[in-house]
């Protein structure tokens, strides 16, 4: 008789394997990683540029994400809809990507496509127009969006939290505003886009089945072909953090939810103790097992989700804890995050847990390396802060050797509930206070 | 091209096994054959709330999510109009355990009235979240009781109202799964690093004692044909105006379906298609545009949605989408325009082979619909679709008494501006 009572018995989860890139380098300097694997006749080529900055004082945050939008909006020999015909076409995916820190085109398409898709790429790199017109109507489809993003109290609690937890006068923490649309004029984009869409600011990533005579069309067009026509140093200009704690509180008069939104700067992966910091977030709110999770959605009902995150970026890391809840249960959610919180700094979780935990994030590791692809993006995340896939190998040994007093002493480390920046957009009672001076 | 092998159990479960030793992971995705339609009309969101319950402990194992997290797994779930889809993804080494905690819950439930209790609140605050809190959130709300009169479609996934949510019982929940879940109603498919002759002895090991249940037999109404245009204007609080236009179309598995889903792709997909290109780029009547296919299994909706841009009116944004449709039932579309989306339904298919969760989910959903090779055979359907139907399909549906149309029109005085 089959005992249901009893769990399978648990098998280890294997050792787990990166694929290491090809390395190659073109003519000229630029940098190429290759992860070949030959199972279907698609391939993915990304190029990545970091963002560059016209001027440190003024930094309009709208410039390189509209930049990286209207890379496909004209060329000298295109317009935007010959371009958008011709990737449709032949059932391509061009995909320009844009972050905190960096900018990117991707390229998603069948082996048999790539070499008329190539030429087209190219030009987009060296000879995009950026038409007036197309930036126009690209400033007025956003600002309609903009309009749309800040009738929601998640996005508005989102956005408050970059402006206090980084300060207004850097790339992290300038959000925008409807007037920065206004500000963009083309010839800063041109200025950008001559500064930062350039072969020296730029890793080539090829994944999926690369072959030989790919890499050869690859080398001919964008190492031989592509040149550098200014040399751009390849300094930054400083990023300057505020500090900020404190509370901020945006009264929604209609609200049915609370949007919260908490947390602080913190170390970056570059930092020995980052694994185990994400470990510990895990634990607090990062999976659906997690402390927030268990407490907060599944024994109180307060909201659909909770979860937190840290996060690298270039020059720093943050830490984020952020959920929708009813109007009449935001005072009581963040007693309940302050206390999780503390429990962490306090009390020892017990094996059991740790070992849950320590399970579920091998597990999630090995998940995510489903395809090619995959094994192309892990070595994506650390190439932004000069890392290698040696990363992981250290990141997995951490997991492992983790225990219930490194996780508290790690907790005791990063986790301070009174210094994070706190962000309420709905309906908060502030008679009942959670010990914060209200800074907004 | 997703091969797979199948089998099916004594007391009806059917099993399908899709092997990609590409990955070291498992995949067991169970779809039960129940969705938001095979609800009463006086007890809406039954389905999505049951959904939830599930993952609040089964007769023998107090807690799912515990259990599968302990051994590297994850899982979700979704509910829709038609089915309800459990997935989890863990190491394949554990696969025994996925299987042991899935054939618990369609064992049974431990029907526990904490678990009801919390998750009828998260399901409220999931309400709000993403139906009430929000500008536009109560859109479909709105538009299926617009386009549906009898059909169940009228009424969406999370229900039609908080309060049908929070009236559910113990008893309801019981009732729920003994009509609904049981061997006979799901389809269970495994895929990724596993071997069929492994597979097959563990579900028969875990799945083989269940009791097969009684069948539930589907009997809903049919909606009957549209006759007259409706139109539902809401003015409400949002920031800009908004166009919604649906029209009723083939079923999923009737003739017709794949050329109404390549019309949705000629007017919408890609930054080269129609609507984007013309009323968007080049006319800038909208400041963005849509259209898609719901995809639903019985009477299916076309759905055109968008935002007109600052100084256009609804009026002559929906004019101009006329226009676009009424050229869809006079012209041919070109070889040239045909070939470009019918080249994006092939590579589309080929990237999705990628993943072994899509790729058991969409094994699921053909099995369902009649025969799991869909997933192979589909694309052929798409490739065969000439210019000809593709206009008498146009023709056959973006006609004034098929649509109805529902318009969100601002109402300044109430807008706060904070940017």
């Amino acid at each position: 008789m089959l005992d249901r009572t009893k769990a399978p018995e648990f098998r280890e989860i294997g050792n787990i394997t990166l694929k290491e890139p090809v390395k190659k380098r073109f003519a000229n300097g630029l940098p190429v990683y290759i992860f070949h694997s030959p199972e279907q006749e698609l391939v993915r080529i990304e190029w990545i540029f970091e963002n560059k900055y016209l001027d440190a004082q003024s930094e309009n945050p709208l410039l390189n994400s509209a930049l990286s939008a209207l890379l496909k909006e004209g060329t000298m020999t295109m317009s935007s809809a010959e371009i958008a015909d011709k990737v449709d076409f032949y059932g391509a995916f061009l995909v320009p990507e844009y972050s905190f820190d960096i900018t990117s085109l991707s390229l998603y398409t069948l082996n048999r496509h790539s070499q008329v898709l190539l030429p087209l790429v190219k030009d987009i790199l060296t000879e995009a127009s950026i038409p007036q017109q197309e930036l126009d109507t690209y400033l007025r489809n956003n600002k309609q969006k903009f309009q749309v993003s800040v009738q929601k109290n998640d996005y508005l609690a989102r956005r408050k939290f970059y402006n206090l937890v980084f300060g207004e006068s850097n790339r992290y923490g300038r959000t925008p505003k409807l007037e920065d649309y206004d500000a963009i004029d083309r010839d800063q984009l041109v200025a950008l886009y001559q500064k930062e869409i350039v072969p020296n600011n730029c890793t080539l990533i090829v994944s999926g089945n690369v072959s030989d005579d790919l890499i050869n069309e690859l080398e001919q067009i964008f190492g031989l072909e592509w040149r550098s026509e200014t040399t751009c140093a390849n300094v930054d200009h400083p990023v300057l953090f505020q500090d900020a704690a404190g509370l901020a509180y945006e009264e929604k008069e209609n609200a049915l939810q609370s949007a919260i939104r908490l947390g602080a700067r913190t170390i970056s992966r570059t930092h020995a103790d980052y694994p185990a910091l994400q470990f510990v977030n895990t634990l607090l709110g990062g999976f659906f097992g997690s402390r927030l999770m268990r407490n907060i959605r599944e024994e109180k009902g307060y909201t659909y989700s909770i979860g937190s995150a840290v996060a690298t970026l270039k020059h720093t890391g943050f830490l984020t804890i952020a959920t929708e809840v009813g109007v009449d249960v935001t005072n009581a959610t963040l007693v309940e995050i302050e206390k999780e919180i503390n429990l962490l700094k306090t009390a020892l979780a017990t094996h059991e847990e740790i070992e849950l935990v320590k399970t579920y994030m091998e597990g999630s590791m090995l998940g995510s390396l489903e395809s090619i692809f995959s094994h192309a993006d892990k070595f994506k995340s650390v190439l932004l802060n000069d890392m290698g896939l040696t990363y992981y190998s250290y990141y997995m040994e951490q997991i492992k050797t983790m225990t219930p007093e490194k996780a508290r002493d790690i907790a005791n480390k990063y986790l301070d509930f009174d210094q994070m920046v706190k962000v309420i957009v709905g309906k908060f009672n502030q008679l009942e206070p959670i010990h914060q001076t209200v800074v907004n | 091209m997703v091969s797979y092998q199948k089998f099916t159990l004594e007391n009806g479960l059917r099993v399908l096994v899709h092997e990609d030793h590409n990955t070291a992971m498992a995949c067991v995705n169970i779809l039960y054959d129940v969705g938001a339609r095979d609800e009463s009309p006086e007890q809406t969101g039954f389905a999505h709330l049951f959904e939830h319950l599930m993952f609040g402990g089964s007769v023998n194992i107090p807690s799912f999510d515990t259990e599968l997290q302990k051994v590297g797994g994850e899982n979700n779930a979704f509910t829709s109009n038609d089915i309800t889809n459990y997935y989890i993804t863990l190491p394949s080494s554990n696969l025994e355990t996925a299987l042991w905690l899935e054939s618990d819950r369609m064992l049974s439930l431990a029907f526990s009235p904490q678990s009801l209790e919390v998750q009828r609140n998260v399901v409220s605050e999931e309400f709000k979240q993403r139906y009430l809190n929000q500008p536009y959130g109560d859109a479909w709300l709105k538009l299926r009781p617009l386009a549906y009169k009898v059909h169940p479609y009228r009424w969406a996934t999370i229900g039609k109202e908080l309060k049908h949510i929070e009236d559910a019982t113990m008893e309801d929940v019981k009732a729920f799964f003994k009509l609904h879940y049981n061997p006979q109603s799901a389809i269970m498919v495994i895929a990724g690093d596993v071997h069929y002759e492994d597979v097959k002895s563990l579900v028969q090991k875990w799945f083989g004692d269940i009791d097969p249940g009684q069948k539930y037999i589907r009997q809903l109404p049919q909606e009957p044909i549209q006759k007259e245009l409706r139109r539902e204007t809401i003015f409400a609080p949002v920031p800009l105006d908004a166009l919604y236009m649906t029209f009723h179309g083939p079923a999923r598995l009737e003739e017709g379906y794949f050329a109404m889903d390549l019309l949705s792709d000629i007017l919408s997909r890609g930054s080269s298609s129609r609507l984007y290109r013309r009323l968007v780029k080049e006319e800038q009547l909208f400041s963005e545009l849509n259209a898609y296919v719901m995809g639903s299994i019985d009477n299916n909706l076309f759905v055109i949605e968008g935002k007109p841009s600052e100084g256009i009116s609804l009026e002559e944004a929906e004019n101009a989408v006329w226009a676009e449709l009424d050229l869809l039932k006079k012209e041919l579309v070109s070889n040239a325009e045909l070939e470009k989306v019918k080249n994006k339904m092939e590579s589309t298919n080929v990237f999705a082979e990628l993943s072994i969760l899509d790729k058991a989910m969409n094994l699921a959903f053909h099995e369902l619909l009649g025969d799991a090779d869909g997933i192979n055979t589909e694309v052929s359907k798409y490739l065969a679709v000439t210019a000809e139907q593709v206009r008498q399909q146009a023709q056959a549906i973006f006609n004034r008494e098929n649509a109805s149309i529902l318009m969100y029109k601002a109402q300044e005085e109430e807008i706060r501006h904070v940017g």
